[in-house]
């Protein structure tokens, strides 16, 4: 089910500060992971948990500081990149075009009744799960997860758990923000508060 | 690289050329066109049914009625992406944002280059331009239309995430336009044929800029 991860992917940061507008949200932030290792990101609202993470991806410059990474990262946050209008399944295939894989999970996610339905009407949390679809099949092995709990139902919250476990356990990496507790083992904890500057 | 080029055209078309037929999508070809068609026949209404007049000043109405029909999908061009994410999906997978709206631009013009040239022609008739002038307009619009498909990208990528972006695009574009528009146009007076060539020349131009300002402004916009 789980596409193999890369073996030797790899997340590093040192002395990263991120500003927004003219505000620093945090500063001084180190991290180090390797394949097989997860970590989340905690904190309330607004501390730059996001930033962290889109930071981490590339996808932002941080104010200080340098990302290095191998490995292409996956990202799922509150947008879920899949065309609207259409149909579950076709939003999807031009993912698998893309991508050239297919996206295999939509069983495991619970997404196979929904192919036909368009992607406007599905629920929060069925949006987080086409999300998921969309991020197994792009095989990434660095995960870069955005409140991933929001809007799912404790089963698949439960689920969520368990793909980040089969992810690691395969050798990927995932950096999870997330104010919620999530229930990994061995997942290390990285408290942004203590980086508030 | 390819493969993602392919997936993102197949899906840019079916989006800008096929849209209008699911509700809720990006409006597809037709509207622009029968905007354009409107705005042709409204000419004849408002300067009166003197056929010489119309004949002489049929083709530059054709321009700036194509050059009003080619501001109308401006919004839906980058935005909705942005909004979306998909960009952010796409810089994840190391796609530079310039292919993006490198294959934007051709499936933007294949969208509504092609139609308008067709529509050029009930236009055409409308205004009872002769055999010349409507094929000096026809390669005008095929020399200027890839321009004009251009600088829509380049401005819609500008305004795409301001407020009242839509209104600023198509402010932006008409000044802009201006050369496409005179060499274009010019071309249909007497002795003008090598307007075309400049119209060409413009495109051209314009091509040649458009992923890399459109590719930067997405990526600001990003940010």
């Amino acid at each position: 089910m789980q596409p193999a991860a890369s073996p030797a992917c790899h997340l590093s940061a040192r002395d990263l500060a991120c500003r927004r507008g003219d505000r620093v949200l945090f500063a001084g932030l180190s991290l180090e992971l390797a394949g097989g290792e997860a970590l989340q990101v905690a904190g309330p609202n607004g501390i730059g948990k996001s930033s962290l993470i889109r930071i981490l991806g590339g996808l932002l410059d941080p104010s200080a500081g340098t990302v290095s990474r191998s490995g292409q990262a996956g990202l799922v946050d509150e947008r879920p990149a899949l065309d609207q209008h259409l149909p579950l399944a076709q939003a999807l295939v031009f993912w698998e075009r893309f991508d050239g894989r297919a996206a295999a999970a939509t069983r495991q996610l619970g997404l196979h009744n929904l192919g036909d339905v368009p992607v406007r009407y599905l629920s929060t949390g069925q949006k987080k799960r086409a999300a998921l679809a969309r991020l197994i099949a792009q095989a990434a092995p660095v995960w870069l997860l955005d409140e991933p709990l929001n809007g799912l139902d404790s089963d698949a919250a439960a689920l969520v758990e368990q793909l980040v476990a089969q992810h690691c356990a395969s050798g990927g990496l995932a950096v999870i923000a997330s104010h919620q507790a999530i229930t990994l083992p061995g997942t290390r904890r990285l408290d942004l508060c203590e980086f508030a500057a | 690289m390819t493969r993602q080029l392919w997936a993102l055209l197949r899906r840019d078309l079916a989006l800008l050329l096929l849209g209008g037929r699911r509700a809720g999508s990006r409006g597809g070809t037709v509207l622009p066109l029968l905007f354009f068609l409107a705005v042709a026949m409204l000419f004849p209404f408002a300067v009166g049914p003197d056929a010489r007049l119309l004949a002489r000043t049929g083709g530059g109405v054709i321009w700036v009625a194509a050059l009003l029909a080619a501001i109308l999908p401006l919004d839906r061009l980058i935005e909705p992406d942005l909004e979306l994410g998909m960009f952010d999906q796409w810089a994840l997978r190391g796609l530079a944002e310039e292919w993006i709206v490198a294959v934007r631009i051709i499936a933007h013009w294949l969208s509504f280059g092609p139609p308008l040239m067709l529509a050029a022609l009930p236009a055409a008739a409308l205004f009872g331009l002769d055999g010349n002038t409507i094929t000096t307009v026809e390669l005008g619009l095929l020399a200027g239309t890839p321009g004009l498909a251009a600088l829509g990208v380049i401005v819609a990528a500008l305004t795409a995430g301001l407020r009242g972006g839509a209104a600023l695009a198509g402010l932006l574009v008409i000044p802009l336009a201006v050369p496409l528009l005179v060499f274009g146009a010019g071309s249909l007076a007497p002795g003008g044929e090598t307007g075309i060539a400049l119209t060409a020349a413009a495109s051209l131009v314009l091509l040649a800029l458009a992923p890399f300002a459109a590719g930067a402004a997405v990526r600001s916009a990003r940010a």
